[in-house]
């Protein structure tokens, strides 16, 4: 795996990016195909071991991003499966769901477990700390799933299309399962991540993974400080040149080799159900 | 890909709304080692939320004064503030790169008349004008941060205004600069460039999009030290596609001699 023009970018060894999205034929973009090829060779160039992507729905082609029909649920999840099939040695799912309608939501995920999905995606269609959520994190547990949830870095009361959620509602997830590991998504992605983190610093079961289009400088000092590389996950987003910069930015920061390699990709093995990543174990 | 010229968007100095990592110059000038980067044109942060941007200007000055041969100073001149025309001259006898301008921290309307008067000047005196669009994205910022970006509205109109001036645009993203770009004629957009610090890679690719369609010759590289990692640009050009490997940037270098 390489840039085509030497080591891959991101420099050797296994890298797993936790936070991945593709696109399918009924999300409204046309280029859908393109984007995604897109991503698979930028990630070969920067040196991505393992993609774990999910797709939201229709991308709000046929119901919103972030309240999802149950239609659009399956249809998401079926595509995303598709690519996983097509990429089987690189490419990983989570399964969204859309946690209102539970029954729906538990048999969407049993659906994907059982055709290789790895792990839970959950947007803001619900905050993470109302009880709505606890049968999918029953459900979590019991299959050894982790759950990535997206956030707003310090969310504002309400904000337009998704009912989001915050560290703190995170946390209080994550204390009423303190079994299931959750990922709080994209630390550089939306509101005050020096909110995040802080506030995620006890909470043992929150991960923090580093995407995000945002590469404030002072933001993986604090990440590394406050929540230190044993629960730091790499991922890229939307934008894989960001991701890549994070890296680049973790050796200048003095990152030991083994924190390092924790940050790219222990840490995420260790959180995924056995064998999620075939040749790698935490 | 070969070796930058110049970093466009550098900056030194502390940041009202979070702590930034060593904004000095001695730093600045091994990122520019790190990053194969020949030089950088430096402006002064808190000079943005100053009323009066001359003490900062003393300050960029005198903390550049140790680092010329590497970093250029890129002073800050408010075209509604009594004696800015001095701070120009200053600018102009101090070696200045060129100068920055702050519109939206400064309540200055896109039409505002002194901004046309400003580009005019600093045509006169060879200085490209910088304009930032923004510092932090809008999601983040402090309750007391209500500056709001530089609306795209503002670089058109001064584009419009047949100054002559070199005016260079920092932290816009694609659907920013498309804006611009194709808001203008030939010619003036020929007078306009755009930093790389705020464009994406892939997968959506905005920037290999751009070096498509308003072209490199656009584009000037721009780190947006000390607010953002300096590797980002560094990023972008690793990630393009291979027909667009051999790019070339604009280099701010050759403006010099002209």
């Amino acid at each position: 795996m390489s840039d085509g023009r030497g080591t891959p970018l991101a420099g050797q060894g296994p890298l797993i990016d936790v936070h991945a999205h593709f696109y399918q034929a009924g999300g409204g973009r046309a280029s859908w195909k393109e984007l995604n090829a897109s991503r698979l060779s930028a990630g070969e160039r920067i040196g991505v071991t393992w993609h774990v992507g999910s797709i939201l729905g229709s991308w709000g082609a046929t119901s919103p991003v972030y309240f999802q029909s149950p239609v659009d649920t399956v249809a998401g999840n079926d595509a995303m499966l598709q690519v996983q099939a097509g990429e089987s040695r690189r490419v990983r799912t989570w399964a969204a769901v859309n946690p209102n309608d539970t029954d729906a939501a538990l048999n969407e995920l049993e659906r994907c477990r059982q055709r290789g999905a790895i792990g839970i995606k959950l947007a803001a269609a619900r905050r993470a700390s109302d009880p709505l959520l606890d049968p999918l994190m029953r459900y979590a547990k019991e299959h050894h799933l982790p759950v990535l949830h997206h956030a707003w870095q310090r969310r504002p009361v309400a904000v337009a299309g998704q009912d989001p959620s915050d560290a703190i509602d995170l946390g209080e997830l994550a204390a009423r399962h303190p079994a299931v590991s959750i990922v709080l998504a994209h630390i550089g992605g939306g509101g005050d991540w020096s909110h995040t983190l802080p506030a995620v610093r006890d909470v043992p079961n929150v991960y923090v993974d580093l995407s995000g289009s945002w590469v404030d400088r002072g933001m993986l000092d604090q990440a590394l400080e406050q929540v230190g590389a044993g629960r730091l996950l790499w991922g890229a987003d939307l934008t894989l040149c960001t991701g890549l910069a994070k890296l680049w930015a973790l050796d200048v920061l003095g990152v030991s080799a083994g924190d390092r390699d924790c940050i790219r990709w222990r840490n995420a093995a260790k959180i995924f159900p056995e064998g999620a990543f075939p040749g790698l174990a935490a | 890909m070969s070796r930058i010229s110049v970093d466009v968007t550098a900056m030194i100095g502390p940041y009202p709304f979070r702590e930034l990592p060593h904004p000095d110059p001695g730093t600045l000038i091994g990122v520019l080692d790190r990053e194969e980067i020949g030089r950088a044109w430096v402006g002064y942060l808190p000079a943005a939320f100053h009323r009066d941007p001359r003490k900062g200007n003393e300050s960029l000055y005198r903390d550049l004064s140790a680092h010329r041969s590497r970093l250029d100073p890129v002073p800050s001149v408010r075209p509604d503030w009594p004696g800015w025309e001095r701070e120009l001259a200053r600018a102009v006898d101090e070696g200045a790169a060129a100068i920055r301008a702050y519109p939206a921290h400064w309540g200055l309307a896109p039409d505002h008349p002194t901004l046309v008067d400003l580009a005019r000047a600093a045509a006169r005196a060879s200085l490209p004008m910088l304009l930032t669009v923004k510092f932090e994205d809008g999601r983040q910022r402090s309750a007391i941060d209500v500056a709001g970006d530089l609306p795209a509205a503002t670089i058109r109109s001064l584009a419009r205004a047949g100054t002559q001036a070199r005016i260079v645009v920092i932290a816009a993203g694609r659907a920013m600069i498309e804006e611009i770009h194709w808001g203008l004629t030939p010619f003036e957009r020929e007078l306009v460039w755009y930093d790389t610090s705020w464009i994406w890679g892939p997968p959506e690719d905005d920037f290999a999009h751009l070096i498509r369609t308003v072209g490199p010759s656009r584009l000037l590289y721009g780190t947006g030290w000390p607010l953002r990692l300096a590797q980002v640009s560094r990023a972008n050009l690793a990630l393009l596609p291979p027909d667009l490997w051999e790019t070339r940037l604009a280099d701010p270098e050759t403006w010099r001699a002209t």
